[in-house]
Parts: C-alpha cells; sequence; structure tokens
C-alpha cells in the first residue's frame, strides 16, 4: 500500500527523449491517449529525426516527445518541459537547455557508459560532475531494472528484454502522473497479439515501472491533474493528418463522390495516405503513383471521371505537381491537393516544421493560375478545413491548396466528435443535359457556360450522353471551351479565373476578431499552425494587462471580405510566421497597411513567451508615447 | 494465355459484356442503335500540315470506334503535348488535351475511377518516351486498362525540328547539325521489358492493319501498347517510304500472324526469322533455313523473349521490320485489382452513422454537462 503523497498540479509539460529506436514516440503516444481518457486538455510535439535510425546514441539520432497537459484549456505542447525523461546522455544534451531551473529529470543510468559520454563529448559524467545541481534528478538504472524483471521470460533474448525499457518508463510516468494504464494494456494486446511472449513481456515491464513508482523512496510525491472543462460531447485524441484524412473521407461521403487519393510517399504527409489506404470499406481508393507528378495527374484524371480527387504531399512534391495543378486551374475541375509544409528549400528539414509554402501555393505556377488556398489552425481544425477544401473545389470547380505543415500533422489534441449529419452537404450536381442553344436554336452543351453566381462551370462527366466534350490546357474560348488565341479573349477568360476565385470570398466568414476589451491598438494576426502558439501568447500577454486583439486566418486565398477593414482597424500589426514574412508581404500588398513581421525557421513551432515578448517590445513604445503625451 | 484459350468469343469485334474483355463493362448500343463514322467527327477544323501521317490514324479510328458497338459517351481520349496530342479534339467523345507527358498519369487516374469507360492514351515519341517516360512504363507494368496509341515520327513536330528519342542515330535535326548522339529507344523493346501485355505495331498509312490492331488492342484487357509509324511531311518527311512502298515493304515487313512463321518477301523469294539455340532472332533465306529453326509466331507465350527478341530485328534501314502484335497476354489490369479490393472490403452503403463511427476510432471519452 502507497502512503505517499499526492499533490495536485494545473498543467505538467512532459518531454520524452531518446536514441530513435528506444520507442520515444511510441511512449509519448500512449502517455497522450491514457491522458486524453483521463479528460485533461492536451497538445502534443513529437520531434524526430530523418534518419530511421541514425547512428545510436549520438546527437543527431534524439527523438522527442513533448507533451503539454492541463486541468484548462491548452494551446499549445508548452514551451518548457517541467520533466524530462532522458534515456541516454544524447537526450540529455540535446534536451537539457530546455529547462527551466527545478525541472524533473529522470535519467537511465544505465546507458551512461564512458563511451556513450563520449559519443556525445561529455568528458564527465554529468550524474556526478554537478552540472545537474538545479534540477530534482531521478537516476534510474532503467535498462537494467527492466531486464530484472524480465528474468522469468527466458525465451527471449537480452536485447529483446532491453527493448521493453520504454514500457518501463511509461509505468513509471503513469505511476507519477496517476494515468491509468488499461488503455495501454488493451493497445499492447492488440498490437502482439500474435506474439504472445514480447506482449507478456512489455505488460511485465510496463507495470513493473508502476510499481517501482510506488515502491522506490527515491519519488516520493505523485501527481494529479483534474481533467479540463470541455464542452460536452464525445471526444477523443487526433493528429493533424489522421484529422485531414477522416475529414475528406467525410466531405465526400456529404458529396456523395467516391475519394481517390493519387499520391507518392513523402515526409510529413505519408501518415495521409497510410490512413486513407486502410478505408476501402467506405469506397476510398488509394493510389500510389509512380512520383508526385503521377499522384496528381491521376487525382486530376479521377475528378474529370467523376470522383473527388485528392493528393497529397509536401514542399518539393508540390513544386513537382505544380504544371498538373496550373491544367486543373485551366480544365477548372475540382481538385484537392495536400501539402504538409516542412523547412526548405530543396530537402531541407524533412521532419520539421515550416510555413515557408504560402507563395509557392499562391503563386507557384506559370500564368495567371489563381487557386484556393486554406491553412487549418490546430490538428483537429484539420478535419474542418479538409471539409472546407472540399467545399470550395465541388462548389467552384477548382483546385484548392490545404497548407498543413509538420506541426499540424503529427501533433495532437482532443477533438470533440462532430455529427456527420450536421456537416455541411455537399451533394453535386453533374451536369446532365445540354445548357445552351445553337445559333439555330439547337440544344448545345458549351463546356465553359459558367453559373452566374460562383463562375463556376457544369462538371460534366463521361457516360453522359450528349455532353460529350473536350477540355484541356490550351486557352478555350468563353462559353463554347473551343481551342482560341483570341487575344480578347485571352483576356477575358483570365479574368474570369481570376474572378471566379475572389468570389470564393462570398462564402466564407468574416475574420473574426478577439478583443475582448475592445480597446486594443495591436492586432496579433496569424495564419495556419501559428494559432496555438500565438493564442497562448496573446492570453500570456492579456495575463499581464496589456490590450491586445488577435485574429487568425484559415483562408489564404481569398482572404475573408473583411480582412483589410480589421487591419486597418488597428495602429499596429504583428504578423508572426514560420518563414521570413510571406504572409506580411501579402497583406502589404493588398491591403498598402504596415505590417510587422515577426519570424523564425528553426524547424519548431513559436513558443508563447516569445510571441508574449514580441507583443511587449510592440506595446512598449505606445505606453511610452502616451506617457510622453500626458505629460504635455 | 489469350484471350481466346479463356473462352471469349471471337467473331472479329471485341467482346461486350465479358469481364475479361478491354471493354467488358462498358455499356452496349442500344438494340438497332448504330454508330458511323461521322458520329465520331467532332465539330472542330482539323489542323495538322497537310500530309501529315495523322490525318490517316484520325480516320482509321473514326471508322474503327463505331464497331466497338459501344457508347460513345463512355469512350475517353487523353492526349499529351505534341502534333498528335490535338488527336481528342477532332474526335466526338469525352477528351482530354493535358500536359507534356503525363497522358497514362491521368488515364491512369480515369480508369482506376471508372470500368465502364474505354481510355484511350494518344501519344508521340516525345511526349511518351522523353518527357513521359516514367508514366509510360509505370502504366505498362500495372496493365492499367489503357489503350496507348503511340504516333512514333522519329522526330519532334509541333517545337519544329528536334531529333526525338527514336530519331536515328546521326540524324541531323535543328537541334543536332552535327548529327544526333543519342541511342534511340526501340518502342516495342521498351514496352516488352515494362511488362506490357499488349505490344504491336502498325503503319499509319495501311488502314486495315491499323484497324485490326486497334481492334484486338481494344478487346484487350489491360494495357495495350500500339507504335504506329507515322510520317512527318514537314520535318522527317519520307522516313517510313520504303515500308509504303509495295516492292520495298514486300521483303521489308514481317507481319506477325499468330501461330504462322514469321516471314517476308515474294514467294519464290522468301526471307525467315530463325532462332538460335541462345534465342537471338536473325533474317535468312527460306532455303538457307533449317525448318527446325524457322520462328513461328506464339503473341501469348508466357515468356516475352521471343516477342523481344522479334523487336531486336529492327535496324536503322528498315529492312526487317516486324508488323502487328508481338505479345498479347492475360494479366489482372490494376484497375480492375484495385475495384476488386474495394469491393471485397465494403460491406453495403455507407450511412452517417458509419462515418461517425469512423470519426470516433477506437480510443473516445465523453465529457457530460456543458461548461
Amino acid at each position: 500500500m502507497s502512503t505517499k503523497l499526492v499533490q495536485k498540479l494545473d498543467r505538467v509539460v512532459i518531454r520524452f527523449a531518446g536514441d530513435s529506436g528506444d520507442g520515444m514516440q511510441l511512449t509519448g503516444d500512449r502517455f497522450t491517449s491514457q491522458t486524453a481518457l483521463l479528460g485533461n486538455d492536451l497538445s502534443t510535439l513529437p520531434n524526430f529525426p530523418a534518419e530511421i535510425r541514425a547512428p545510436q546514441g549520438t546527437l543527431p539520432g534524439v527523438s522527442s516527445f513533448q507533451l503539454h497537459f492541463a486541468d484548462h484549456h491548452v494551446l499549445t505542447p508548452g514551451d518548457r518541459p517541467d520533466v524530462l525523461v532522458a534515456m541516454n546522455p544524447a537526450a540529455l544534451k540535446a534536451n537539457l537547455r530546455d529547462l527551466p531551473r527545478g525541472a524533473t529529470v529522470i535519467i537511465n543510468t544505465d546507458e551512461f557508459t564512458k563511451r556513450n559520454l563520449a559519443k556525445v563529448g561529455y568528458a564527465a559524467s554529468p550524474l556526478e560532475d554537478g552540472s545537474l545541481e538545479s534540477y530534482h534528478v531521478h537516476p534510474v538504472a532503467l535498462t537494467s531494472i527492466t531486464v530484472d524483471a524480465l528474468a522469468a521470460y527466458t525465451d527471449l533474448t537480452r536485447k529483446e528484454k532491453e527493448r521493453a525499457k520504454n514500457m518501463f518508463a511509461l509505468g513509471l510516468l503513469s505511476w507519477l502522473y496517476t494515468r491509468p494504464l488499461e488503455g495501454t494494456e488493451g493497445f499492447l494486446k492488440a498490437k502482439f497479439a500474435s506474439r504472445p511472449a514480447i506482449l507478456d513481456a512489455n505488460l511485465a515491464a510496463l507495470h513493473a515501472g508502476f510499481h517501482y513508482g510506488e515502491t522506490t523512496e527515491d519519488f516520493s510525491v505523485s501527481y494529479e491533474v483534474a481533467p479540463a472543462p470541455m464542452e460536452a460531447g464525445t471526444y477523443r485524441n487526433i493528429t493533424g493528418n489522421v484529422s485531414l484524412s477522416l475529414g475528406l473521407v467525410a466531405a465526400a461521403h456529404r458529396a456523395k463522390l467516391p475519394l481517390f487519393l493519387g499520391t507518392y510517399p513523402i515526409t510529413p504527409a505519408t501518415d495521409i495516405l497510410h490512413t486513407l489506404a486502410g478505408l476501402k470499406r467506405y469506397g476510398v481508393v488509394t493510389f500510389q503513383a509512380e512520383d508526385e507528378i503521377a499522384g496528381v495527374g491521376s487525382a486530376l484524371g479521377a475528378s474529370f471521371a467523376g470522383a473527388l480527387g485528392v493528393t497529397s504531399t509536401s514542399g518539393p512534391g508540390l513544386a513537382l505537381k505544380a504544371e498538373t495543378i496550373g491544367l486543373a486551374v485551366s480544365l477548372e475541375l475540382p481538385l484537392i491537393v495536400i501539402d504538409i509544409q516542412r523547412g526548405g528549400p530543396s530537402t531541407g528539414l524533412p521532419t520539421k516544421t515550416e510555413q515557408a509554402d504560402l507563395l509557392q501555393a499562391l503563386f507557384g505556377r506559370n500564368g495567371e493560375s489563381p487557386v484556393a488556398v486554406v491553412a487549418p489552425a490546430t490538428p483537429a481544425d484539420c478535419f474542418d478545413m479538409a471539409v472546407e477544401a472540399v467545399r470550395i473545389a465541388t462548389v467552384y470547380r477548382t483546385p484548392v491548396l490545404i497548407l498543413s505543415d509538420g506541426y499540424l500533422a503529427n501533433g495532437s489534441e482532443p477533438w470533440r466528435l462532430p455529427r456527420t449529419s450536421e456537416l455541411p452537404d455537399l451533394t453535386v450536381e453533374f451536369a446532365t443535359e445540354p445548357n445552351d442553344v445553337t445559333a439555330d436554336g439547337e440544344p448545345v452543351f458549351h463546356p465553359f457556360k459558367r453559373d452566374p453566381q460562383t463562375l463556376a462551370r457544369p462538371w460534366a462527366i463521361p457516360g453522359t450522353p450528349g455532353l460529350e466534350h473536350r477540355i484541356g490546357g490550351i486557352e478555350k474560348a468563353d462559353i463554347t471551351g473551343n481551342i482560341s488565341y483570341d487575344p480578347d479573349n485571352h483576356d477575358k477568360m483570365t479574368r474570369l479565373r481570376q474572378a471566379k476565385i475572389s468570389g470564393i470570398a462570398d462564402t466564407i466568414p468574416p475574420l473574426a476578431v478577439d478583443d475582448p476589451t475592445g480597446d486594443a491598438e495591436l492586432l496579433v494576426l496569424g495564419w495556419g499552425s501559428t494559432y496555438g502558439p500565438t493564442a497562448a501568447g496573446v492570453r500570456l500577454a492579456r495575463a499581464l494587462g496589456t490590450s491586445v486583439a488577435h485574429a487568425h486566418l484559415r483562408h489564404l486565398n481569398p482572404f475573408p471580405a473583411n480582412t483589410g477593414e480589421v487591419l486597418r482597424r488597428y495602429r499596429r500589426v504583428i504578423v508572426p510566421e514560420m518563414n521570413l514574412g510571406q504572409l506580411a508581404m501579402l497583406l502589404r500588398a493588398e491591403f498598402l497597411v504596415d505590417i510587422q513581421s515577426h519570424t523564425a525557421v528553426r524547424g519548431l513551432p513559436f513558443q508563447a513567451s516569445e510571441i508574449a515578448d514580441v507583443i511587449a517590445q510592440a506595446v512598449r513604445p505606445s505606453v511610452a508615447e502616451s506617457m510622453k503625451e500626458m505629460a504635455k | 494465355m489469350s484471350i481466346t484459350d479463356l473462352g471469349i468469343p471471337t467473331n472479329g469485334s471485341p467482346v461486350i459484356g465479358h469481364p475479361l474483355s478491354g471493354v467488358g463493362h462498358v455499356p452496349p448500343l442500344s438494340e438497332g442503335e448504330k454508330l458511323s463514322k461521322k458520329d465520331f467527327t467532332s465539330d472542330q477544323e482539323v489542323r495538322w500540315c497537310p500530309g501529315c501521317g495523322d490525318y490517316a490514324i484520325l480516320a482509321a479510328v473514326q471508322g474503327f470506334l463505331p464497331e466497338l458497338g459501344i457508347k460513345r459517351e463512355n469512350m475517353v481520349f487523353v492526349s499529351g503535348i505534341g502534333c498528335s496530342s490535338r488527336f481528342p479534339y477532332y474526335l466526338d467523345t469525352y477528351g482530354m488535351h493535358s500536359i507534356h507527358g503525363r497522358a497514362p498519369a491521368i488515364a491512369t487516374g480515369i480508369a482506376s475511377a471508372r470500368d465502364d469507360l474505354s481510355v484511350w492514351v494518344v501519344t508521340g515519341d516525345g511526349d511518351a518516351l522523353s518527357i513521359g517516360g516514367n508514366h509510360l512504363i509505370h502504366a505498362l507494368r500495372r496493365n492499367i486498362n489503357l489503350k496507348i496509341l503511340l504516333f512514333n515520327n522519329e522526330i519532334y513536330g509541333l517545337t519544329k525540328g528536334q531529333y526525338s528519342p527514336t530519331s536515328r542515330k546521326g540524324q541531323v535535326t535543328k537541334s543536332s547539325p552535327f548529327g544526333s548522339l543519342d541511342t534511340p529507344f526501340n518502342p516495342v523493346s521498351l514496352a516488352l521489358g515494362a511488362e506490357a501485355t499488349f505490344v504491336a505495331r502498325t503503319l499509319d498509312s495501311d488502314r486495315q492493319h491499323l484497324s485490326s490492331v486497334l481492334r484486338a488492342a481494344a478487346e484487350h484487357r489491360g494495357s495495350a501498347f500500339v507504335e504506329i509509324y507515322q510520317n512527318c511531311p514537314i520535318f522527317n518527311d519520307g522516313v517510313f517510304d520504303v515500308l509504303k512502298d509495295r516492292t520495298e515493304a514486300e521483303g521489308r515487313i514481317f507481319y506477325l500472324n499468330d501461330g504462322q512463321e514469321v516471314v517476308a518477301g515474294p514467294e519464290d523469294d522468301q526471307r525467315v526469322v530463325v532462332r538460335d539455340d541462345q534465342g537471338v532472332m536473325t533474317v535468312v533465306p527460306r532455303t538457307a533455313a533449317d525448318p527446325a529453326r524457322i520462328v513461328v509466331h506464339d503473341e501469348s507465350a508466357e515468356s516475352p523473349a521471343g516477342a523481344f527478341a522479334l523487336s531486336r530485328l529492327d535496324s536503322p534501314e528498315l529492312s526487317t521490320v516486324p508488323m502487328g502484335i508481338f505479345r498479347n497476354v492475360s494479366r489482372p489490369s490494376y484497375d480492375d485489382l484495385l475495384r476488386e479490393q474495394v469491393a471485397a472490403a465494403r460491406t453495403g452503403e455507407i450511412t452517417d452513422a458509419d462515418i461517425d463511427a469512423l470519426l470516433g476510432g477506437k480510443d473516445t471519452w465523453t465529457v457530460s454537462g456543458s461548461v
């Protein structure tokens, strides 16, 4: 019976860090799942190298998973971990500088051998040289205790036993933060159903870790974090890529269209292919093409044939797909293009996040080639923006780019499940009969005769008698769609295609501004995945008494109709983005307003404190100025 | 296995309704309904150069399509970029003139999304073998139910006369004034190497042969690759002339007829194809041939080695030109297998409740009372 103290906390940030072969992502995922089931609000940040197995024990091989959970609404994975689990010296060295003084560090001492210390340049063991004095250090011989705990499993090799050490660590942390183990037990049973010996060893290691916490004197206190108040409903924890995939399936269902994904594997977008490939039951077709171009080409072909064509990629793949997206602009067919942005240029930082494809998304094609661009704000919002992208694509018969990024793709948060029946009705009406008459009064089908409201052209799919028509990338005559090299016609068609995309603004919600005091002179405007850190930074600034307004763009092309009006309402506008100022450039160009651009391209999301600092810097001069005014 | 082995009745026209026919799932014309060449002629003015071989191919295709007995609205022609790629504009079916080299990829999406369409790709030697080479080989290996017509004129026409991947070595063109350095592709060898299940060659000006090859291609379920020698009167005129002159052609063209010896020339001066112990094929006068070594064409042979050896008889001088169906074997098409997987996974109409369950996944929790 444990007689240990239980202390209540309102929030905790934990980072699991180890070698890329140590199973840290899995450990983090499981801890997250347990935490979600307990009803805490949470946000996660996986961070892993591009190499599948970098040399063992080295700094480039460190993989980590950060989780922020709380008894209140959480917006980010947390700036600085309260607890670091370091499975080896490399994990300690790579992460220590992110810890505040007083943080808890749980260290797997078994890995602190001379050789491993030398690999990362430790002359002496940090466990012994006093360099960890400012932290609460819990040295635990994780590997050897795990192996000892599994002594009874004589069929397993030492290596196999060692591999269960992540489950031991998970068990220990589960005790420390009073997380139930049932969910993970069920998960392991499903994962290792066909390998009973491995299953038993993992379960034993998990429980051994839990009991270790209970019995060892090294841990005198365990913690509880109460559930966060959340809107009533059923929740699950979800990553951005899964949420995006499910959004597409739900939207295709609401549109009554078969979903066709043509794609090529690329980090960090591949999970979309993995998720959708398993959903054949829902009529989802996935095609792993020979390259990025064939991925989008097949998707466009599927759209021509009457399916909902989707392609998924990251920045380098978007570059390759550009010509086909241009064809889709010219053909005016629905097409969903997903770009899970990562660090660039070129191969860049495949597993790290960035927002530097915004201008590529808007302009990365030859000719005047406008497409709609949307950007989800959070992992759960990926679902809503997938549905919105399908709405725009089908109503306006246009390619729509969804700009997510590595942070949203792999990060997770609780998601209140929507009801499918309450999603928008996206039913598509294909053309079934002639839509015009010839000069002689004969009924005729004109593939480029537009809907006067939306400027969308009819979608007439093969198999429809009487509507046989040819379309292509050569400029088409207005209305008839026949090849036309006429100068005035090209000017007209170019303007029509632009007007169609601009007109989407009529059906998107206005830009909402969160300005609780109503007297803010400063607006912080974010887009895409900066939502969490920006909102959290604004929250911090307000807690310090600063009046600051916050707005967030999820539609990047076109912008919501009131965007210019909102921007002009504030004396100063700060736009934080993970690029060198791409949205700022667009806003300045379109609305002739001054924008203060705050940028960073470190492959990691902003920290809330960083945004709060930027806000503080920005308001101080105005405070100083108004004091000067008063002095007069 | 050939189509015949599978028990499909062949009366010269493709079989509608049979799952192993290329047009097996395409709706047939209604009782008494008949289409003519005119029905397949669009209202667009044909804009190829006078004397272009494409005119003959267009006429042959427009003339042959009515024979398929399937609905016109269920035919789709997809092309890339190049002179030949204007083809879809002149056919009154559904059509897409796409971008350079990508037609097989786009057509793959169309064929995968719909089994009730007869999907054709029209391409050229530059479009299919240079910029689009990757898509071509992958469409062939997957055996997507597409009919790919490669108009080979051994030159870039639309960009006005540069050497192409099938131009002969040393050919002087605008971009190779000192002679082309490239070793050309042999399109038939390439297609066979890419695991194509149907590979044929024909000639623009031989309407009858062209139509019979197109018929067989339409009947084939899976990718059918047809190389059509086509004259470019402006930038590579007369490159196939020796095959169009009756006397010259007689000794050069080796028609491939299933089950028959591969021979050319007049009765009294025949040349035959013989195979050595290594499988290499050569051409010798019949009088000098060991009868046991004379090649009897077997288009449905499981190994592509024989078809490949035949394709290697080609020479820049066109002294030996096998013409006809090199290979015609049956292998499940990718798009059929894809539909089978989906059909096997499906359990009925998907309802809102099914989607709700999908969204929920396995780990959910409920928060009651609102805050």
